[in-house]
């Protein structure tokens, strides 16, 4: 019964041989996502066509065509006759850079707005950043101490007769610098306005409720220009005979009840999201009210809606452009303006300003919703349910 | 819950607000008191009041302020300017927040009465024109008939457009734009066919238009425009001071006092010329201002027609000419009542 | 404040009348009412001090004077010769126009967008990503401001407007299309469009039922097509057609007859549109998200393709997560439109603001735009909230 065996037992390994092409790597993945069907296909080469339309012109504009030196607007206009293609100009944009950023600040006092930025991002990044220490510190130089300094060095200092700093009225103040100041703040004034009325939207008290109710609908139910309007235009006549305001007082005034009305929406959020058993242990400690909410309630509610706070900065942020209308000159109203420079008068110089403005303005309102979702994302664990 | 803070805050920015309720003075004492002038300006026309790159302000109704300046502190840098848009101007007025208006604001009957404003006296003689494209082959306001009107809203200008359409029997369309550099670009873009303003303001914008040199300016006129200073109503003292700082300049240029030559007229026989400078009288008293009011006005700001000149005159980019800015003398409408 | 109240308010916690909550909530509203009411008399009495001082003249008298202005848009009959309270009539109008007009063009975008966003096409889910990302981190009058000035400076003037099969015509004073005139008898047409409309509710209504009970399905929205269109086209067909159009033309400087639509409105929607619609897209593509995966294997369970998937079974789950955030952003985009100010669309606030120039009458204009805005936004969140019933889960 000797049989020679005919199945063989192979003793090395079998060569790896690679995925189909079909598969894996960018073909496969390719085929998986854009070439799966007749109707994906469809949409890959429409979704590859419309992007070109919408990516070609911009990057010719912005780049290719561009003027990036000159003296005036000759440069910014084809020759004559030539029938050629102007793209954006960025000379003008490079002429008028410290007007954008400083707005009509004297020349001599511009290291004071340089130190207030400075401050103001050296304060910020570490309170941006969860791993720095000295949390507290930090918070209370950006919120008290930065916001004292920067008002002197910003308006000027004068001690009796002794003229420290040179005082520089707001009207000269423009640019980024106008729209920073009148976002951070509206921001920083709102926050304690906004958990004031977040606090009395909650309350049994029913005329402290109503009271907040009433402040927070109002505000949230009108259009910002409107309240701009009544800030420039009505409040005057609110005051006492002789009584004045300074015009970016006024308006920071309307910016901050503005949005102290969203900021307590905000906060009314994280306050509802704190389970109840917060309240009873702390009251089961013998807190009072305020001590309750200063050390239990509110540290927990304010750290859940840091996201939502910073996505109201992006709103405000973004809104201060409506100063323009009251005629204030922010960086859209500052570069508004400038377009119509005699010297600058070209087809495209307008075009170029509002590509800058919305340059910058993507910059900060994309870096800090970045933030917003990676606070969000950090934060996220701690309460997952 | 915000039972504890809330009242407490809104007590302490009552007490502020009440506490500085403190009767008002006269605004010439008040002006005294705080050593400068604010002047309300307009957001920059090239000519009658618009800031350099430096931020300095100049132009005609500049002047006038700083006119007032040198009158009452005898220099003519005492004075800070509010930009202001058409819409915010009478507030600003009205509310104490500017001692002086000077921003190209037509007189009319109910400025004068409804909004509490009293006007000083006219600096500026102008009347509401339009601009056209030269290849619109348009000669007149007459064959304006179914055009596209860009102007700024808020002004005389939107009520004079309507009355000289609807009287001339011609359909028309008004684009209103709430600031002046959104009309100026929207007509260079073609929005509309006409822009119409003061003919003042049309020369000067035109100035900031793509190409300047493919737009006239139609020859009629059809507004009067009085343009001049504006002072709170019931404060008679300091409307005294605007409006003879005006006819001071007015009639320094009559006499033909100049900034140059003021020292020497000091010594001029003219007993008009003697009372104007404060050799004889005690006319600059009369008003609450130093005898020498108008020796400090000339020297530092110059006659009404060196300021012409200056600002808005033949030899500037703006190019206009004197027309009904001229004094009485020669033709125009330019007439300052007497000192004496 | 019950939780400290509880807390406090046992029998053998006695205190002093000062640390009585009951008593000191009484007292700290009576504090808040007489500083409320304080401030309030403040600013009334220096508000009326100031006015009188100043001879302002206050009251709401003033609109029914003649206004004087012409207005580049009206719906309803407007001349230079009518009051101030026509011209800002004429203004609400065009504000409501703007929000209509606006909602329908921004949800049709905004949920395109989110469903792209979602897509399982690369290119198409990167591209509704960038125009999130790029249109909600721009602010809104950059936009309306880019977009009114690169329409005016992309289209050609009226003497070379672009044309379309010789009835349609875009240039820079806006997009003229024939507009139809009726004649007698057209009433008709449009009491007939009203009785079709009426129909076809009816029909749904009876369909719902049906399917109910019998499981039997009606083709609902073909009647209703057939409805909507034939009868008012019979209505006019008794009538004898008494429609003619009117065709734009150049006369002069500009197209005369037909129905404009001037450049501002188109500017001021194609931005409010973008603008919302990046929001829109956001709040859909969560809601979408927020229905679990389990529905959408259900109903592929059921032997439901891909289309009837989302339109039965994942859509209207998700429109109750979508529902509360999408009123606010058409409240905003009402609030929004008040930007029209920028680009001189006569809206409420621009005409508003003229009236306001005009007259001096600074707290009789504010305060009507307050109002108009605060019942705008109660009637829209008060329909939404309507709807958003309508939808909510009915549990068992």
């Amino acid at each position: 019964m000797s049989q020679t065996s005919t199945f063989q037992i192979r003793t090395e390994e079998a060569p790896r041989l690679p995925a189909p092409v079909a598969t894996s790597g960018f073909i496969g993945w390719a085929r998986q996502n854009l070439f799966s069907s007749a109707g994906n296909t469809i949409l890959t080469i429409l979704g590859l066509l419309l992007a070109f339309f919408i990516f070609e012109p911009l990057i010719k504009f912005a780049l290719i065509d561009a003027v990036w030196t000159g003296e005036n607007r000759d440069a910014c206009l084809a020759a004559e006759g030539s029938g050629q293609s102007v793209g954006a100009c960025w000379a003008f944009v490079k002429a008028y850079f410290p007007q954008f950023i400083y707005g009509r600040y004297p020349a001599a006092e511009i290291y004071r707005v340089n130190i207030v930025y400075a401050m103001f991002a050296a304060l910020l990044i570490p309170m941006a950043i969860p791993s720095v220490p000295f949390k507290k510190l930090n918070a209370i130089l950006l919120l008290v101490v930065f916001p004292i300094i920067s008002y002197y060095l910003l308006t000027g200092l004068v001690i009796g007769d002794a003229v420290i700093l040179p005082i520089v009225e707001t009207p000269y103040w423009g640019g980024l610098l106008v729209t920073l100041v009148i976002a951070v703040t509206g921001i920083t004034a709102s926050l304690p306005l906004g958990i004031l009325f977040a606090l009395g939207r909650r309350s049994h008290m029913p005329i402290v409720k109503l009271v907040s109710v009433i402040f927070i609908e109002f505000w949230r139910g009108v259009p910002l220009i409107t309240v701009l309007f009544m800030s420039s235009v009505m409040l005057p006549l609110f005051l006492p005979d002789g009584v004045t305001f300074d015009k970016l007082l006024r308006v920071l005034i309307g910016v901050a009840l503005f949005s102290a009305a969203y900021m307590a929406e905000v906060v009314r959020g994280g306050l509802q999201a704190i389970p109840k058993g917060q309240y009873e242990g702390a009251m089961a400690l013998g807190l009072r009210f305020w001590p309750m909410m200063g050390l239990i309630i509110l540290p927990q509610a304010l750290k859940l809606v840091i996201p939502g706070i910073v996505n109201t900065f992006i709103g405000l942020f973004k809104d201060t452009t409506l100063v323009m209308i009251v005629g204030m000159f922010d960086l859209l109203g500052q570069i508004n303006t400038s377009t119509t420079d005699p010297n600058w008068a070209s087809p495209t110089t307008g075009v170029t300003g509002y590509l800058f403005a919305a340059m910058v303005f993507f910059c900060f309102c994309f870096g800090m919703s970045r933030y917003s979702i990676f606070i969000e994302k950090k934060l996220h664990t701690g309460h997952k349910r | 819950m915000s039972k504890n803070i809330l009242p407490l805050a809104l007590g302490a920015a009552m007490g502020i607000v009440a506490s500085a309720a403190a009767a008002q003075a006269g605004t010439l004492d008040d002006v005294k008191a705080k050593g400068f002038i604010q002047c309300g300006v307009s957001q920059g026309l090239p000519g009658f009041s618009n800031p350099d790159a430096q931020g300095n302000w100049t132009g005609l109704d500049v002047d006038l302020c700083r006119a007032v300046s040198a009158a009452v502190f005898g220099t003519p840098d005492n004075v800070k300017y509010s930009p202001l848009s058409a819409k915010e101007r009478f507030t600003a007025l009205q509310s104490g927040e500017i001692d002086i208006l000077s921003r190209n604001t037509t007189w009319t009957l109910s400025r004068d009465t409804s909004l509490g404003l009293n006007f000083a006296g006219v600096n500026y003689y102008d009347g509401q024109g339009f601009m056209v494209r030269k290849d619109l082959g348009v000669a007149s306001a007459l064959e304006l008939s179914g055009a596209s009107v860009c102007t700024q809203t808020g002004t005389t200008t939107e009520l004079n457009i309507a009355d000289y359409f609807r009287s001339n029997n011609m359909p028309y369309e008004v684009v209103a734009f709430e600031k002046l550099e959104e009309v100026v670009k929207a007509y260079d873009a073609g929005r509309c066919d006409v822009f119409s303003n003061d003919a003042s303001g049309l020369y000067a914008t035109r100035l900031t238009l793509t190409n300047p040199g493919d737009h006239i300016v139609l020859p009629e006129i059809i507004s009067k425009e009085p343009l001049g200073p504006v002072v709170r109503h019931g404060d008679d003292q300091w409307f005294d001071v605007v409006k003879w700082t005006h006819n001071a300049m007015l009639n320094a240029e009559e006499l033909g006092v100049t900034s140059a030559n003021v020292e020497e007229m000091k010594s001029s026989d003219n007993p008009e010329v003697k009372r104007l400078l404060g050799v004889e009288g005690a006319f600059g008293e009369m008003l609450g201002l130093p005898n020498d009011w108008v020796v400090a006005i000339v020297k530092n700001v110059g006659n009404y027609g060196e300021s012409f000149d200056r600002n808005v005159g033949p030899n500037t980019p703006l190019a206009i000419s004197r027309g009904l800015n001229a004094l009485w003398k020669d033709g125009g409408i330019q007439y300052a009542a007497p000192i004496r | 404040m019950t939780t400290r109240d509880k807390g406090v308010a046992q029998p053998e916690a006695r205190s002093s009348l000062i640390n009585d909550p009951q008593v000191r909530a009484v007292f700290f509203q009576v504090l808040l009412v007489a500083v409320v009411a304080f401030v309030g008399y403040v600013i009334v009495s220096n508000t009326i001090a100031n006015l009188q001082r100043q001879n302002i003249a206050s009251g709401y008298g003033f609109l029914s004077n003649i206004a004087g202005f012409g207005i580049s848009l009206t719906l309803i009959d407007y001349a230079e010769t009518s009051s101030y309270g026509t011209a800002i009539l004429v203004g609400l109008l065009n504000t409501i126009l703007v929000a209509v007009v606006g909602i329908v063009c921004a949800s049709t975008l905004g949920f395109l967008i989110g469903v792209a966003r979602l897509s399982k096409n690369w290119v198409i889910s990167r591209l509704a990503y960038c125009y999130v990302e790029a249109i909600r981190n721009v602010p809104l009058l950059l936009q309306i401001v880019f977009w009114y000035f690169l329409l005016l400076n992309a289209v050609p003037n009226a003497r070379n407007s672009l044309e379309f099969g010789g009835s349609l015509f875009l240039n820079n004073r806006g997009f003229f299309l024939p507009k139809p005139v009726f004649g007698d008898g057209a009433e008709l047409a449009f009491w007939g469009l009203i009785l079709s409309v009426v129909a076809s509710i009816a029909v749904k209504v009876w369909a719902k039922k049906r399917q109910m009970s019998t499981g039997q399905q009606f083709p609902v929205g073909l009647t209703a097509l057939g409805l909507i269109v034939l009868v008012p086209l019979l209505c006019l067909a008794v009538a004898g057609f008494p429609v003619t159009f009117d065709y734009p033309a150049l006369k002069g400087f500009n197209f005369t007859g037909g129905q404009r639509v001037i450049p501002e409105l188109i500017a001021l929607v194609t931005a409010l549109s973008i603008y919302t619609s990046a929001f829109i897209a956001e709040i859909v593509r969560a809601g979408i998200q927020a229905v679990s995966h389990g529905q959408t294997e259900a109903a592929h369970a059921l032997g439901l393709r891909h289309g009837p998937t989302l339109r039965l079974v994942i859509i209207p789950q998700a429109m109750r997560v979508i529902i509360p955030p999408l009123t606010s952003q058409y409240l905003n985009l009402t609030k929004n439109s008040s930007l029209a100010v920028a680009i001189a669309f006569p809206d409420l606030v621009s005409l508003g603001g003229t009236v306001l120039n005009q007259t001096g009458q600074a707290i009789e204009v504010i305060s009507i735009w307050m109002l108009v805005y605060l019942s705008l936004s109660l009637i829209t969140s008060a329909f939404m909230n309507w709807y958003n019933q309508k939808m909510a889960l009915v549990e068992r």
